[in-house]
C-alpha cells in the first residue's frame, strides 16, 4: 500500500520541478466505465433533483416556479414539529445506542459463557426486515391486546397506549429503532474494545485500580474511535429514518411522530412531487449541516 | 474451452429468442383473439368483482381475452398509475378514481375520450360529470354509487326504542341515551387514519343546503371552512363527541375491520362510514350484514337532511392503446355501463348503493344499508361529495381528523390548519386566484 503510492508520488517528483497534482495510476479508458455509471445513475439524477426542486412537477408536466417550493415547504405547518421530532428522535437513539452498546460489548467482550453465541442473538436484531420489526411491534405494542401492556398489567403496571398515544408515539418507535440498531453499536464496539492491548488492563490492575476506573481510564478514552463511529452512524441514521416510522405510525397519531423523512413522503403521496424533492433537498443540507460539523469537531479532538 | 462456452451461449440465446418468438405468435393464432390487459386495485373484493366481470364479458364477446392487472390501493396505486401513464406504459383499460383524482392525471392528454359512444347517455348525469374534463366524457362506472354518513345497529336501535335521528341535536340525545345504556355510542377506528374523515367529507350535503354556492367559492378562494360555520360544523362534531366521551375505548389503535364488527354485533351503536363498506360487514361479522342499517349525517335543519354521495371510480382508455386493442378495450369499457355489466356485478359482490346507470336497477336483496341509501336517493335529497364537484381536497385531512378526534387539536385550529392544507394543493395544482 505505502509502497505504491511512494513510487506514484515520487517518480513525477524526479521528473517535474515544481510540485504535482497526485496522478491516477490508471489510464482514462480503464476509469471510464466507473466515470459512465456514476455520471448516468449518480450525478445527472442529483442535478435533476436540485432542478425539480424548483419546478412544479405532476410527471406529466413540469413549470419552473424558483424557489416557491422551498417556500412553501418551510410553511409546512408539519415541517416544524415534524423538524423537532427528527432531533428528539435522532438524538435519543444515537444516545440509547451509545451507552447500551457500550454496556453490552463490555459484557459480551468478558469471559461469559457461550461468547459467540450471545454476540450473534444481540447482532441478529440487524438483519430482521425494519418493515417486519415495525409490523411485529405494531401488534406487541397494542395498548390492550399487546404483550408488552399484558406483560406489565401482570406486575401491576398500566402501560401506556405506546403508539396511540401522542406522547408515546415517537418514544416508542425511537424504543423500538434502538433495540433493532443497538447490535451495529455493539459489534464496532467489540472491535475498539479488542483492539486495547490487554497489557493496560494488566499494568491497571498492578496498581491496584479497580474495575470502574479501568472502564473510565482506559476502555472509555480508547474506544473513542468507536463511540465517535457509533454517534455519526446512528445520528445520520437517525436523522433520515422513515421505514420503521412509516410501519409503526405512518407520523400519527395526528402528526405526533411525524419527522423530515416522513413529512416528505407525504409530498410525494399527495402528487407534489417538485415540493417533495425540495424537501429532500432540503434534508440532504440538514444532514450535512448537522453532521459535518460533529466529524470535524470529534476529529480534531482525535488528532489532539 | 473458452470458444465453446461461446457457442454454447451463442446457441441458447438464439434458441430462446427462437421460441420467444414462436410462443408469442402461437398466442395470437391460438383462437385469433386480441389480447387486453385490464388494471385495477388489488382489494380482494374488487378483484373478485373484476373477475366476475372479465368472465361475463368474456361469454359475450369470443374473439377478446381480457388479462387482469392489479395494483396497489390508495396513494401507492395513484402514484403507479401516474408513471404508467407518464411513461407510455398503461395497460389497456384500467379503473381509476372519478372527480379531483381524474384530473390529477390530465385526461385530455392522457386518455381516449368516448363522448360519442351510445351508452355514454345511459350514464348518471353526476357520474357523468366526474368523469368529464372539459367537454370530454372519459369513462364507463366501475362498482356503485356509494353513500357517506352514519351505519348504525338495528337491534339496539329497537331495543332502545330510538328513531334513526334527523338533526344533530337528536343524535346527540340519542348518544346520551345510548351511553346510559352502557353501550359505546360511536365507533372510531384511528388505526387507519382514512376513516376518521367521514363525519367531514360526509357532512358535505349539510354544508351544501346551508350554502349552495360552497363549492365554487371554495374552488376560487373565496370561502373557507375555519370562517364558513355550516363546514366548520364537521371539525365542531368530533370535538363534540370526543369532548362527551361517546368513542370506543379503543378508538386510537381500533382498525377499519373493528369498526364494521362492533356497529354489526351491537358493541357499537353507530358508525360513520360509506356504504361501500357493506361488501366487507360479512366478512368482519358474518351472518350481520342486515342488522346494519344507515342514515344521513344529521344536520341543523330536519327540513333539509339528505345524503352525501361518493360517485363510482371509472374505466378508462389511455392513449397508448391502439389498433385492434382499441376496439376490444372499448368494448370492454362498454359492457360496465349496460345491464349485464351491472349484473355481473352485483353477482360478485354485496352491492355498496345504487348503479350510476340508467338501465341498470338495484337487485331486491341488497343489504338494509343500501336500501335505507336508496330512500334518499329516490327522494333526490343527495348531493355529491365536496371532492366531486371541486379538484381541491387537502392531503392531510386525515391527521388533521385523527387530531381534532383524539383532543389533541381543538376543532377550529383543525379547520384553519386544513384551509393551508387546501391553499398548498391548489397552489400545486397550479389554480388561478391562489
Amino acid at each position: 500500500m505505502t509502497t505504491v503510492t511512494d513510487a506514484v508520488t515520487e517518480a513525477p517528483a524526479t521528473t517535474v520541478p515544481e510540485p504535482v497534482r497526485r496522478r491516477s495510476p490508471y489510464p482514462y479508458w480503464f476509469i471510464l466505465p466507473g466515470g459512465v455509471i456514476f455520471t448516468v445513475f449518480f450525478l445527472v439524477p442529483s442535478v435533476m433533483a436540485f432542478w425539480f426542486s424548483l419546478t412544479r412537477w405532476t410527471l406529466f408536466d413540469q413549470e419552473f416556479i424558483g424557489l416557491d417550493n422551498y417556500v412553501q415547504f418551510f410553511r409546512e405547518p408539519a415541517l416544524a414539529s415534524g423538524l423537532w421530532h427528527t432531533l428528539i428522535y435522532a438524538v435519543v437513539t444515537s444516545g440509547l445506542k451509545v451507552v447500551l452498546g457500550m454496556a453490552l460489548a463490555v459484557l459480551l467482550t468478558g469471559p461469559i459463557l457461550g461468547r459467540g453465541f450471545m454476540r450473534s442473538v444481540a447482532f441478529f436484531p440487524v438483519l430482521v426486515s425494519t418493515i417486519g420489526v415495525g409490523l411485529t411491534f405494531q401488534i406487541l405494542m397494542h395498548p390492550t391486546r399487546g404483550v408488552i401492556n399484558q406483560a406489565l398489567d401482570l406486575a401491576g403496571i398500566t402501560g401506556p397506549a405506546w403508539l396511540a398515544d401522542p406522547d408515546w408515539a415517537l418514544l416508542s418507535v425511537a424504543f423500538v429503532d434502538v433495540w433493532q440498531g443497538v447490535g451495529l453499536a455493539l459489534v464496532i464496539y467489540m472491535a475498539g474494545i479488542l483492539s486495547i492491548p490487554g497489557e493496560y488492563f494488566e499494568a491497571a490492575t498492578m496498581d491496584g485500580a479497580g474495575a470502574w476506573h479501568r472502564f473510565r481510564n482506559i476502555t472509555l478514552p480508547l474506544a473513542r474511535p468507536a463511540t465517535v463511529s457509533v454517534i455519526l452512524l446512528s445520528l445520520i441514521g437517525g436523522l433520515r429514518k422513515f421505514d420503521l416510522i412509516w410501519a409503526m405510525t405512518k407520523g400519527g397519531p395526528g402528526f405526533t411522530s411525524d419527522v423530515m423523512a416522513s413529512v416528505i413522503y407525504k409530498q410525494y403521496q399527495a402528487g407534489f412531487y417538485g415540493l417533495s424533492t425540495a424537501g429532500n433537498v432540503v434534508l440532504f443540507l440538514l444532514v450535512i449541516l448537522i453532521a459535518l460539523p460533529l466529524f470535524w469537531f470529534f476529529n480534531r479532538k482525535e488528532d489532539a | 474451452m473458452r470458444l465453446g462456452a461461446a457457442v454454447l451461449l451463442a446457441g441458447v440465446l438464439s434458441l430462446s429468442a427462437c421460441s420467444a418468438g414462436s410462443l408469442g405468435s402461437s398466442d395470437d393464432a391460438a383462437g385469433g383473439k386480441t389480447q387486453i390487459t385490464f388494471l385495477t386495485n388489488n382489494d380482494p373484493a374488487n378483484v373478485k368483482v373484476a373477475e366476475a366481470v372479465i368472465a361475463a364479458f368474456e361469454a359475450k364477446n369470443a374473439d377478446v381475452d381480457v388479462k387482469l392487472d392489479t395494483r396497489p390501493q390508495g396513494s401507492e396505486g395513484d402514484n403507479l398509475v401516474k408513471t404508467r401513464l407518464s411513461t407510455g406504459d398503461m395497460a389497456d383499460v384500467f379503473e381509476y378514481n372519478s372527480g379531483s383524482l381524474l384530473q390529477a392525471i390530465a385526461p385530455s392528454a392522457n386518455l381516449t375520450p368516448v363522448t360519442g359512444e351510445a351508452w355514454a347517455g345511459d350514464l348518471d348525469d353526476t357520474f357523468k360529470k366526474v368523469v368529464s374534463s372539459g367537454a370530454e366524457v372519459y369513462g364507463s362506472p366501475w362498482q356503485t354509487i356509494s353513500g357517506g354518513g352514519i351505519l348504525y345497529n338495528k337491534p339496539l336501535y329497537a331495543k332502545l326504542g330510538l328513531q334513526p335521528p334527523k338533526t344533530w341535536a337528536d343524535f346527540m340525545t340519542n348518544n346520551s341515551r345510548i351511553k346510559a345504556a352502557g353501550t359505546a355510542p360511536v365507533a372510531q377506528t384511528y388505526s387507519e387514519t382514512w376513516t376518521s374523515q367521514i363525519l367531514v367529507l360526509a357532512d358535505f350535503h349539510n354544508v351544501s343546503a346551508a350554502d349552495p354556492g360552497f363549492a365554487d367559492k371554495y374552488t376560487n378562494n373565496q370561502a373557507k371552512y375555519a370562517t364558513t360555520p355550516a363546514a366548520l360544523a364537521g371539525f365542531q362534531h368530533l370535538e363534540e363527541l370526543k369532548k362527551a366521551g361517546y368513542w370506543n375505548d379503543d378508538y386510537a389503535s381500533a382498525k377499519y375491520n373493528e369498526g364494521l364488527a362492533a356497529v354489526a354485533d351491537g358493541t357499537a351503536a353507530h358508525y360513520p362510514m360509506i356504504t361501500f363498506a357493506v361488501t366487507a360487514i360479512e366478512t368482519a361479522a358474518p351472518g350481520k350484514t342486515n342488522d346494519v342499517g344507515f342514515f344521513a349525517l344529521p344536520g341543523t335543519d330536519a327540513s333539509k337532511n339528505g345524503v352525501t354521495l361518493w360517485e363510482p371510480s371509472g374505466l378508462y382508455i389511455p392513449k397508448s392503446t391502439t389498433g385492434d386493442k382499441l376496439t376490444a378495450a372499448k368494448k370492454f369499457q362498454a359492457f360496465l355501463a349496460t345491464p349485464d355489466g351491472c349484473a355481473a356485478e352485483a353477482s360478485a359482490t354485496s352491492l355498496g348503493g345504487p348503479f350510476a346507470v340508467k338501465t341498470c336497477k338495484l337487485p331486491d336483496d341488497v343489504a338494509t344499508a343500501v336500501k335505507d341509501l336508496s330512500v334518499y336517493v329516490d327522494a333526490g335529497a343527495a348531493s355529491p361529495a365536496l371532492e366531486f364537484l371541486s379538484p381541491i381536497k387537502g392531503p392531510a385531512l386525515e391527521q388533521i381528523t385523527v387530531e381534532v378526534g383524539s383532543g389533541i387539536r381543538p376543532a377550529a385550529d383543525g379547520a384553519k390548519l386544513y384551509d393551508e392544507d387546501v391553499k398548498k394543493q391548489a397552489q400545486q395544482l397550479g389554480l388561478q386566484g391562489w
